[in-house]
Order: structure tokens, then sequence, then C-alpha cells
């Protein structure tokens, strides 16, 4: 690849922070929170919401709202980014990790590799299993001390924060292990079937 | 299907490509549109995307996403920035940059908030500030491919003098009885000025119409709570919530 050209009289406008190594490639910094969706934000009443593992068509378990509230908690205070270049730092999450929805469901590893994330609203996003253990991934019901807004994907919503935020899939209803890896709704309409910011992995083949 | 087979219609990988700057137009004080002539451009669709890259001459670069506003038909990519007062890279795009100037881009970016003139059904669009751009396309488009469905804008700004590409709204408008152009004036209005004077509301959407078209194509752009209560009102209105369309511009960018 040829060198970039050099933009005359371009200068960057932000202060150069030690926080820097935190905001991956082509990324910066944003203290407000952005809402990036692709329709309406759907109005979920938690009674009616429940949130379920499947192995493919099956029924692997499946909680109420109360039942997952009964669940373990966990705390997570971590950095996003959105691919649309904003990058937030120490947001604050509560909700269930993965590894407690296998416990929970009396599983003692992952049945397949891969999972499919279903959401209100038909949205979908493929994530590995490898990048939900150990920790990596919850489905968040509060941020920053309060019940997740509508618009930011409450009820509930997924968090893989080291991936790019579109994987952190709002509305989240259903986590469906899958044999092979499947491109989501993104991931099939340009976006990166991965999506690992450090990376850069933003668009197909990046 | 196998990776061995590459199908037509398969993504590509998108490479940033070289943008000379061929004109400017200045299209309200703080809004103006860049002509391009862009090295290899593959095409795309009206409401599609670029990735925008500067670089600076200490090898600090920054990207920001900016809507493209020609239609897929224009031999020249056009796109139009708002200066965000406080931004990166705006502020060099719509103050710095001249004619005859270079910098990267990559695109089109974004399948899904995409509209052709093939798609069958009215269409909405529901616009506000420079959420305008990418509706823009797709009126360009419209108004070239040749309208065969009736179409409605309904365009929110904070006065007269901010009003993008107002001039050109009111040529296709008056060239197109199918197409319906409204305008909204949230903060000032000129005297005499008849037209609404308030964000979009339902009850704005019901009187224009909108519940009572024929599986409607929504396309609704702007600012974050504009476009929470656009698609809000629309889906209360009965409008089908897979039929609405949505890009929000977050406060932040630059």
């Amino acid at each position: 690849m040829t060198e970039p050209p050099i933009s005359r009289g371009f200068r960057s406008r932000k202060p150069q922070t030690e926080q820097r190594d935190r905001v991956p490639p082509g990324q910066y910094l944003t203290t407000d929170f952005p809402v990036l969706s692709a329709g309406p934000t759907p109005s979920i009443s938690v009674d009616n919401w429940s949130f379920a593992l499947q192995l493919g068509g099956s029924l692997l378990a499946k909680w109420n709202w109360t039942e997952f509230q009964a669940l373990p908690q966990t705390d997570l205070k971590t950095d996003i980014h959105c691919v649309t270049k904003w990058s937030k730092l120490d947001t604050q999450w509560r909700g269930v990790s993965f590894d407690t929805l296998l416990e929970a469901a009396g599983l003692s590893e992952a049945p397949t590799e891969y999972t499919m994330l279903h959401c209100d609203g038909g949205y979908t996003t493929n994530v590995p299993v490898a990048d939900l253990k150990d920790g990596m991934g919850m489905v968040a019901t509060q941020y920053d001390g309060l019940p997740l807004a509508p618009s930011h994907g409450g009820p509930a919503r997924m968090l893989v924060p080291h991936l790019y935020f579109w994987k952190s899939a709002k509305w989240v209803r259903r986590l469906r292990f899958i044999e092979k890896d499947e491109a989501g709704f993104w991931e099939s309409l340009g976006y990166h079937i991965y999506g690992d910011p450090w990376r850069e992995q933003r668009y197909t083949g990046d | 299907m196998t990776e061995a087979q590459p199908v037509a219609g398969v993504p590509r990988r998108l490479l940033w490509s070289r943008a000379e700057v061929v004109s400017l137009r200045d299209d309200t004080p703080r809004v103006r549109s860049l002509t391009l002539a862009v090295a290899d451009w593959p095409g795309h669709l009206a409401g599609q995307h670029v990735d925008v890259r500067l670089t600076a001459e200490d090898g600090y670069q920054a990207q920001r996403s900016y809507s493209i506003a020609s239609p897929p038909e224009a031999p020249l990519l056009e796109l139009t920035v708002e200066t965000i007062s406080d931004g990166e890279v705006s502020p060099y795009l719509t103050g710095e940059l001249r004619p005859g100037d270079i910098f990267e881009l990559r695109g089109p970016i974004g399948g899904y908030f995409v509209w052709s003139e093939r798609q069958p059904g009215p269409l909405v669009l529901i616009g506000g500030g420079s959420g305008v751009v990418p509706l823009m396309a797709m009126l360009r488009h419209r108004a070239i491919a040749g309208p065969t469905q009736p179409a409605l804008l309904v365009y929110s700004s904070r006065n007269w003098d901010e009003i993008i590409y107002r001039d050109e709204l009111e040529r296709l408008a008056a060239a197109d009885p199918s197409l319906r152009i409204v305008h909204t004036l949230t903060r000032a209005q000129p005297q005499g000025w008849q037209g609404f004077r308030r964000r979009v509301d339902k009850a704005m959407l019901e009187e224009l119409g909108v519940p009572a078209l024929a599986s409607p194509n929504l396309f609704i752009c702007g600012p974050t709570p504009m476009v929470e209560t656009a698609a809000q009102a629309s889906v209360e209105l009965g409008i089908d919530a897979a039929r609405i369309k949505t890009e929000r511009f977050g406060p932040s960018g630059g």
C-alpha cells in the first residue's frame, strides 16, 4: 500500500492524553453515549420479557425477568468501541455473565463453538463462544447504576466490549448455539464477520 | 455456496481510495458540499455513506463517516458536511479544503438504509438538519430514474437559512407533482411563515397523511431525539416497524 496523502493543513485538535493507548486505531473518544440502531426502538415490558438459550432450534433454558434478576449478577467496568468511530472509556455495566447463564442452564460447557444472538425487531449478530466465556460477555440490564434505557437496548442487551459495539446487540432475547459461524444482520451487509477494533476489522475483508 | 465459488454480490474488501476535490459549494453557513473525483469508485446505492481519513504531517490520522449526497447515476461523488464546531475532521473539510486537494475515503458502506426506485411502495423521508443528506441522494436518484411512486419529504430545520439544498428541493418538487416537500422550522421562522414550526411529531405525520399510505417505505435520519420521536410516532400510526429504517446522528462526532 502506498503512503497515505498528507492532508495539507490538517492537525489533531484533540489533546493527546494518556488514554491514547486505550483508543483503537481510527477511533476517537466521546463522553456522551450516542444511539445507533437500524430501526425503531422496540418498547418491551419486562412483564413479557424472557431470555432463552437454544441449541439450533431446541430450547436449553429460559428465564423470565424475575428469574433473570435472581441469577448471580456481575459488575463490569469497561471501554466500548463503536464501528462508527466513537469510543467511550470506563463504562459501568451490571448483568448476568455468559458463564453464569451456562451454569444456571446446567451446562458444564457450551455445546458448540459459535452463537447467534437474536433480538426484538429481528436484529441478529454472531459471536464465537470463545468471545463470551471466561467473563468476556454478559447480558446487561443496567448501565451506570440504572436500568438500561430502551434506546440503549433495554431491558437487556448483550455486552461483548472487546468487539465493535454492534456485536453487543440491543434488545437481546435469545442466544442460539450454532455449529458453524454464520453472518448476522450487519455482518451480511458488509460489516466484518468478527469485528476486532484493535485490528480495525470494520468491514468485510478488513 | 462454498468459499471456492465467489458469487456476484459478495462484498469485496473496501480499500482506501484517493479523492480529489473538484469543487466546493456552500449550502448554509455551517454546511458545505464537496464534489469529488474518486479513483476506481465502485458505485453506490442512495442512502449509503463513506469513511473519510485525513493524515497529518506527523502521521496522525482521523476517520469519520459521511453520507453520500449524490445519486448512483452521478459521475462525481458528492458529500455534504456539517461543521461541528469543536470537531476534528468536519472543520477541516468545510473550512480548509480547496479544489485540487486530495484525501482518502473508502466505501460505499451500509447496505440497509438504502432505497432504489425499483423498491415498490410510496416513499416517506423524514430528515432533521444534515440528516437530510442521504435522503437527498434518494430524491436525486428518484428524479433521474423517473418517479413511479409518490414521495413525501418532511424536513426539520432550525430556521430558513439552515435548510440544506433549499433551492434544489424547490426545483425537484416543482418538476414532479408526485413529490411533496414539507418544511418545519423549529427555532425561527421568516415573516409570514405558514408552515410547521415545531419538531416532527405524531400529529404532524398524521396531518400529512402518512397513516393512509399503503405499504410505505420510511427512512428517518437526523439527531437521535428526532429519530426516536418520528420512528415511535410512525409505529403508533400503524406503520410496520420492519418498513421503518433509521440512521441516528449522535450528539458527538466531528
